[in-house]
C-alpha cells in the first residue's frame, strides 16, 4: 500500500461566475521513503493539490466534488477537523516557497518551533527546548541557542527555510510536502536546502513530495516524477525511466526542448502554444491543441491514467 | 531609545505652547465678557472695571498670555473666576472619576470591539460578518444622548439594574461606561475586523494551520497580535479624547468628570478652568500616544529594528 494516494481528485473553486474547474481527476501515489517530484507549469494546480492532501483550503470557496486522497490508507477527505489537525504538523509536515512570509514576524523562531511540539507531544518545556535545539542543530543551523531567541525577519532566506524545515519536522513526519520550496532562494542556497531535504529523508525515512518547475531539480533528487498539466496528472514514473523514455506526448516536448538537465532551469522551458485557463479546458484531452500525436478521439474524449509496469501516462496515443 | 523620549518630550512642549494660545486668543474672540459674568447684571460700570483690573483682564491679550504662562512654569494654573478655587484642585477633583469612566469605556470598547471584529473577520461575508458591519455602522453614528438615555431608560428607570446617575459605586459606572463603549466600540469593531483580514490572508496563517494550530488559536495568537497595532494606536487616541472629559455622557448620567466641568466653565466665560482643561487634554493626547508608540514594539518586535 502506498504512503499516499490520491485517486481521482476532483475540486473546483466556487466564484461570482459560478464553479471554476481546477484539479480534475488527478492521480498520483508515493511510496514510504520515496520522493516524488511534481512538475507542472505554473497555475496547473500544484500547489491547490498539496494544500488540499493537508485540507488547508476553505472550503468553501473550495468544492471537493470527486476523488480520494489516502495517506496511510485513511481518506483524508472525509477525516474530521480533528483528526486532520493531529495530522497536520504530525505525521504529515509542509513547507512553502517563501521562508520570507511563511514565518509569523511578531514570535521567535523559538516559540514556533516550540509550538509545533506543544501540539503534538506532551514533552515538558525543557525537553522541548532541546528537541527544538537539536531540530536547528539537524537542520544546519549554527549557534542554535541564539537563533531560538531571535525574530524571522533577523534572519537570511536561507535560514529562514531551514527554520521552516526544522518546524515541519519537529514531530518526525512520515510525509513531508514542499511547494516550491528553493524558488525564492538563490542558486547555492537552492543546492543546500535540497540537500539537506535529502539528508533528512535518508535518516528519517520520511517520504517527500517536491513540488517544483525546475527539472534539473527534479532529475537530481526525485525516485519518481509525476508530470501535471491542466489540472490533472498526465504522467508519472520512476524518474530515470521518466527522462530516458517520456511517454507523454507533453512530457516529451519538455524534455526535447532542454538541451541538458542543470537544477537553476528556473521555468520549465516553452513549447508551442498556450495552456487552457481553468474552465476553458476542451471536453477531451487538455492539451490537445498543443500535441503532435493527437487522434479524432483526442478532442471528445479525456484520457485517464493508466498504469502499467509502473508507468503511468494519460494519453490515447502515448509515445512508444 | 533615549533620543526618541527627548524628541517626543520637546514636541509635547511645542504642541502645548501652541494649543495655549489658540486657546487664549479663541476665548478672546468669542463673545461675550467674563467680567460682567462675575459681577452680574445690576454691577455699575466702576465694579466692573475694578473687577477687570483686579483679574489683569484690562491688559493686552499677549500680556495677559505671558501672565498666564509664568505661572504655569511654577506649576500654576490660575484660578476660577467663578469660584476662586485653583484651576488645578478643581481639575484634580474631577481627575477620579474621568479615568474610571476611561478605564470603563475602554475596557467596554475593546471586550466588544476585539470580539465582534475577529468573528466578523473569521467569517467574512457570512450573516454574521454582515450583522457586525451594520451594527457598528450603527454605532459610530448613533447619537450619544440617545444612546445614553435608552440605556437609563430601560436599565435604571424600567428595570431598576442600575442606579438613575451619580458615581461612587461600580453600579454608577456601568451605563455611562457601557454608553461610551458601545459607540466607540463600533470604531474597535470595524478596525479589528479589517485589520484582521489583512492578516488572515498572510503566509504565515498557512503555516500556523499547517502546523496543526486550531482555528482558535490562529486567530488569537498568530493573527491578533500581528493586527493589534491599529487597536493600540486607538486606545491611544482613546486616553486623549476620554481626557477631555465625555460632556454629553456626564450630563446625562451626571457624572462628574472633567467634561461638566469644562461644559460650566465655557458657559460661564470661566477662562482659567477652559484653558486648564483644554491643556489638560492635550497633555493626555500626548501621552495616549506616547503610550501606543512605546507598546508597539512589544508587540510587534520588527518596530524595533526600524527606530
Ligand atoms: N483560493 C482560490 N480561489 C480561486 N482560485 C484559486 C484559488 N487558489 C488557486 N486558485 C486557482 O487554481 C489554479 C491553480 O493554482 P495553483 O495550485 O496555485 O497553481 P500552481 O501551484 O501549480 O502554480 C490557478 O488557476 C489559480 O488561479
Ligand atoms: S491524448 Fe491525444 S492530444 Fe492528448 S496528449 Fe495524447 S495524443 Fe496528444
Ligand atoms: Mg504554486
Amino acid at each position: 500500500m502506498p504512503l499516499l494516494e490520491i485517486d481521482g481528485l476532483t475540486l473546483a473553486f466556487r466564484g461570482a461566475e459560478g464553479e471554476l474547474p481546477v484539479v480534475e481527476g488527478l492521480s498520483l501515489s508515493l511510496e514510504a521513503g520515496q520522493v516524488l517530484g511534481l512538475v507542472g507549469e505554473s497555475g496547473c494546480g500544484k500547489s491547490v493539490t498539496a494544500r488540499s492532501i493537508m485540507r488547508l483550503l476553505d472550503s468553501p470557496p473550495a468544492v471537493y466534488r470527486d476523488g480520494a486522497i489516502r495517506f496511510e490508507g485513511r481518506d483524508l477527505l472525509r477525516l474530521d477537523e480533528t483528526a486532520m489537525r493531529a495530522l497536520r504538523g504530525g505525521r504529515i509536515g509542509m513547507i512553502f516557497q517563501e521562508p520570507m512570509t511563511s514565518l509569523n514576524p511578531t514570535f521567535t523562531v523559538g516559540f514556533q518551533i516550540d509550538e509545533a511540539l506543544r501540539l503534538h507531544t506532551d514533552l515538558s518545556r525543557p525537553a522541548r527546548r532541546a528537541r527544538a535545539r537539536e531540530l536547528l542543530a539537524r537542520t544546519g543551523v549554527g549557534a542554535p541557542d541564539r537563533r531560538l531567541a531571535q525574530y524571522p525577519f533577523e534572519l537570511s532566506g536561507g535560514l529562514r527555510q531551514r527554520v521552516m524545515i526544522a518546524m515541519a519536522i519537529a514531530c518526525d513526519p512520515r510525509l513531508l510536502i514542499a511547494d516550491e520550496p528553493t524558488t525564492a532562494l538563490d542558486v547555492t542556497v537552492q543546492a543546500q536546502i535540497l540537500e539537506l531535504l535529502l539528508e533528512l529523508r535518508a535518516r528519517t525515512g520520511m517520504a517527500l513530495l517536491l513540488i517544483t518547475h525546475d527539472l534539473g531539480v527534479v532529475a537530481e533528487t526525485c525516485d519518481e516524477v509525476a508530470v501535471m498539466y491542466a489540472g490533472t496528472i498526465v504522467e508519472q514514473a520512476p524518474a530515470e525511466r521518466l527522462f530516458a523514455a517520456p511517454r507523454h506526448p507533453y512530457t516529451a516536448a519538455l524534455l526535447a526542448s532542454i538541451p541538458q538537465l542543470r537544477p537553476g532551469v528556473r521555468r520549465l522551458p516553452s513549447i508551442p502554444g498556450t495552456v487552457p485557463a481553468p474552465g476553458l479546458r476542451p471536453p477531451g484531452c487538455a492539451f490537445v491543441d498543443r500535441c503532435t500525436r493527437r487522434l479524432e478521439r483526442c478532442t471528445s474524449d479525456r484520457p485517464a491514467l493508466r498504469v502499467e509496469a509502473e508507468h503511468g501516462v494519460a494519453c490515447w496515443n502515448p509515445v512508444p | 531609545m533615549l533620543r526618541y523620549l527627548g524628541a517626543r518630550l520637546g514636541q509635547a512642549l511645542l504642541i502645548l505652547v501652541g494649543i495655549s494660545m489658540i486657546t487664549f486668543a479663541l476665548i478672546y474672540l468669542l463673545p461675550g465678557d467674563p467680567v460682567r459674568q462675575i459681577a452680574g447684571r445690576s454691577a455699575t460700570p466702576e465694579t466692573v472695571e475694578s473687577i477687570r483690573r483686579q483679574l489683569g483682564l484690562d491688559l493686552p491679550l499677549w500680556q495677559q498670555y505671558l501672565r498666564y504662562v509664568g505661572g504655569l512654569v511654577q506649576g500654576d494654573l490660575g484660578r476660577s473666576y467663578q469660584q476662586k478655587t485653583e484651576v488645578a484642585t478643581l481639575i484634580a477633583s474631577r481627575l477620579p472619576a474621568t479615568l474610571l469612566l476611561l478605564a470603563g469605556a475602554i475596557t467596554v470598547e475593546l471586550l466588544i470591539g476585539l470580539s465582534a471584529g475577529i468573528l466578523a473577520a473569521a467569517r467574512r461575508g457570512s450573516a454574521l460578518d454582515r450583522a457586525v458591519m451594520v451594527a457598528s455602522f450603527t454605532a459610530v453614528s448613533a447619537p450619544q444622548f440617545v444612546v445614553g438615555i435608552l440605556l437609563l431608560y430601560v436599565f435604571a428607570v424600567q428595570l431598576g439594574w442600575f442606579p438613575i446617575g451619580g458615581y461612587g459605586s461600580f453600579a454608577h459606572l456601568v451605563l455611562p461606561a457601557l454608553t461610551l463603549g458601545l459607540l466607540g466600540g463600533g470604531w474597535y469593531a470595524r478596525v479589528t475586523r479589517s485589520s484582521m483580514i489583512d492578516v488572515l490572508r498572510q503566509d504565515y496563517i498557512v503555516t500556523a494551520r499547517a502546523k496543526g494550530a486550531g482555528r482558535a488559536r490562529v486567530l488569537l495568537v498568530h493573527a491578533l497580535r500581528n493586527a493589534a497595532l491599529p487597536v493600540i494606536a486607538m486606545i491611544g487616541l482613546d486616553i486623549g479624547l476620554f481626557m477631555s472629559g465625555a460632556v454629553v455622557v456626564e450630563s446625562v448620567f451626571g457624572w462628574p468628570g472633567i467634561g461638566q466641568l469644562a461644559w460650566q466653565a465655557i458657559q460661564r466665560i470661566d477662562t482659567p478652568i477652559i484653558v486648564g482643561v483644554t491643556l489638560v487634554a492635550a497633555v493626555a493626547i500626548i501621552l495616549g500616544n506616547l503610550l501606543a508608540d512605546l507598546v508597539a514594539p512589544w508587540v510587534d518586535p520588527r518596530i524595533r529594528l526600524r527606530r
